[in-house]
């Protein structure tokens, strides 16, 4: 059969129908999550072609014109098109998000698989210094590692990437321990299979399908502590489009009224996080219904 | 009763443990920063040997080991030490803003609960229903809603188009300090000197803040209810009570609800963290006069001994009030035992 997108829209849109029987509620959230995170990494990915203007160009209209006619959300006190802007801001920030729950996950994973395999003395201490840090607030930690680390794209990412560490470490630990135990295991052990290969083999495999439900939430969350750290002025140099940035420099006028400058760029902030939740909370519901309860 | 005693004090030793991990963190983590107390002091033009003498006052040219095993020993004498950009104790910086923090918190935390538990009992209630899933979104959109922003578009709407309330400080400027010598906490001194327009000017600066808070976090204690009251609601004596033809609305909000509250304390304990972080965010959009504004303004300058006077306060706070979290589950539900 010769392919025709008309035909392969109308399929996805009667097998999502499908899963949403098979699902219900659950499944539409995750849908609906999907569909945001996809819209916004298209506008991160083409922001070039989407934004009217370059984010940098002051010369696009009157200061601190009111959205509506050329300036879909308005201009700031620098003459900057805000839509251009937002656009291009979003690349900043999933940037940011997307990588730190990268090297946390990776970091958390490798380390509770470790320390929970191992156990003895590493694994105390290990666990203690985790749990340490994972009963502190994340973002006043944070903080501290931004303000050690300067303003930049790296740093902001690793002062972002550190705090969730440990939510890792303790999820990871918690399950390695209890798949230590299993009758399979045993029998890997029994014929003969060295350390590693149980433990990366047998365990790896089954602890890491839970952590794809934790990734997602982590991201939303981490995009709101990128958000915050950049609003306090700690993490990026003023070169660089940010929401969390255009926000804090929006504050000024609010006194003066100009809501545009704080409203769209919180409200981006807001949607991305929505998405990224939605997303882990539908994943969550399918994969493992008990998972958020714990 | 005894054995409660014996939990106490092995959660106090643990909290030991705990906050020297994140002290070393923060002690090594300001050290390796770029910058130093003594520049930001005395601007960057002072002359190098004025800055090279200041520092060895301070002691900040001996080797870090040594300043932090100095620290450690002074911590341990419950010694915070001084501030190294002003002339004042550490412990009295941080005495003076921590109540206006506590004052924040407590009442976000009551407005968190308030609106969570009410609005995810009646989801659990009306499980399926439109109504269930309008506050299911509401629990998800509201806990995605970064703080400042939250409190920047209240200030928005309710300071600036509507007028109706202040958007900073924590009084207006009629009001006299001398009302508030007692506690720090405003509402509660300006109710012991019975001075009621101070209270009200209080409250009213209040809203907005502990509004910002409370809602952020009421998303949490949404789907926290509603998880725990459709276990409670699925239980024998829920249909005994049914079947003895008590009203609906009586089972729902009073038999349910009060166990469905157990695991919902459980789980504040573990909020306080959350609660902090907000407060910070929230202490700096609403220009409030707390810990959070203090930490960031001495992170700008360097001041060594404040910021980590403050994260050991942080650390404290956060293991103390899970603490009374656990302390009050045991006395409240008594089939727990230690």
């Amino acid at each position: 059969m010769r392919y025709s997108p008309a035909a392969g829209i109308g399929w996805a849109i009667s097998r999502c129908a499908g899963l949403g029987k098979k699902y219900g509620l659950e499944w539409w959230i995750l849908v609906a999550g999907a569909i945001i995170i996809l819209a916004i990494v298209s506008m991160a990915l083409f922001a070039g072609s989407i934004a009217p203007f370059s984010p940098h160009d002051q010369d696009t209209g009157p200061q601190l014109a009111p959205p509506g006619g050329e300036h879909l959300m308005g201009t700031d006190n620098l003459q900057r098109d805000v839509w251009s802007r937002i656009v291009h801001g979003s690349r900043t920030i999933l940037r940011v998000a997307v990588l730190a729950a990268i090297i946390s996950s990776v970091l958390g994973i490798t380390l509770g698989l470790i320390s929970g395999f191992s156990g003895g003395f590493f694994d105390r201490v290990l666990s203690l210094v985790m749990d340490s840090v994972y009963s502190f607030p994340g973002l006043i930690l944070a903080i501290a590692f931004a303000a050690m680390l300067g303003p930049g794209v790296i740093n902001i990412t690793l002062s972002v990437a550190v705090i969730y560490i440990p939510t890792y470490f303790r999820l990871v630990r918690g399950q390695t321990l209890s798949i230590k135990e299993e009758l399979y295991v045993e029998a890997a052990k029994a014929i003969g299979a060295s350390g590693s290969t149980i433990l990366w083999q047998y365990i790896f495999p089954n602890v890491i399908a839970t952590t794809v439900v934790v990734f997602s939430l982590n991201v939303a969350d981490a995009i709101m502590i990128e958000a915050a750290l950049t609003y306090l002025g700690l993490g990026l140099p003023p070169s660089i489009v940010d929401w969390g940035m255009d926000l804090s420099m929006g504050k000024k006028f609010l006194p003066s009224g100009q809501w545009w400058l704080i409203t769209f760029p919180g409200a981006m902030i807001s949607l991305l996080a929505v998405g990224f939740t939605m997303l882990g909370e539908g994943l969550a519901e399918i994969l493992n219904p008990r998972l958020l309860e714990r | 009763m005894k054995n409660l005693a014996r939990y106490i004090i092995a959660r106090l030793l643990l909290t030991i443990p705990m906050v020297f991990i994140l002290l070393s963190i923060v002690f090594v983590v300001l050290r390796i920063m770029p910058g130093d107390p003594v520049s930001s002091m005395l601007g960057g033009h002072a002359p190098e040997s004025v800055i090279e003498l200041k520092k060895e006052e301070l002691g900040l040219n001996r080797p870090i080991a040594l300043q932090y095993l100095d620290y450690l020993w002074q911590i341990c004498r419950l010694d915070l030490g001084d501030s190294m950009v002003f002339k004042q104790r550490v412990t009295k910086a941080i005495a003076e803003k921590i109540p206006a923090t506590i004052e924040l918190t407590i009442c976000g935390i009551l407005i968190t609960l308030f609106l969570g538990v009410f609005l995810g009992a009646y989801a659990a209630d009306r499980r399926g229903m439109v109504q269930d899933y309008v506050i299911r979104l509401y629990g998800i959109v509201v806990y995605c809603i970064p703080v400042f922003w939250m409190g920047l578009m209240l200030q928005l709407i309710f300071g600036i188009w509507l007028d109706m309330l202040p958007i900073a400080g924590r009084t207006g400027p009629r009001v006299f300090a001398s009302t508030f010598e007692k506690t720090g906490l405003y509402v509660l001194d300006s109710i012991l000197v019975r001075d009621f327009s101070a209270l009200g000017d209080v409250l009213i600066h209040l809203v907005l803040p502990a509004f910002t808070l409370g809602l952020v976090l009421s998303g949490i204690f949404v789907r926290l209810t509603r998880a725990n009251m459709l276990d409670v609601l699925k239980a024998d004596y829920i249909t005994a009570a049914e079947a003895r033809g008590i009203r609906h609305r009586k089972i729902v909000y009073k038999h349910a609800l009060k166990n469905a509250f157990i695991p919902i304390l459980t789980m504040m304990g573990l909020q306080i963290a959350l609660l902090m972080a907000g407060a910070v965010l929230t202490e700096t959009t609403f220009s409030w006069p707390g810990m959070g504004r203090l930490l960031l303004e001495r992170i700008y300058l360097r001041d060594y001994p404040t910021i980590q006077g403050v994260i050991i306060m942080i650390a404290l706070i956060v293991a103390m009030a899970s603490l009374i979290v656990d302390i009050i589950y045991a006395i409240v539900d008594p089939r727990v035992r230690y």
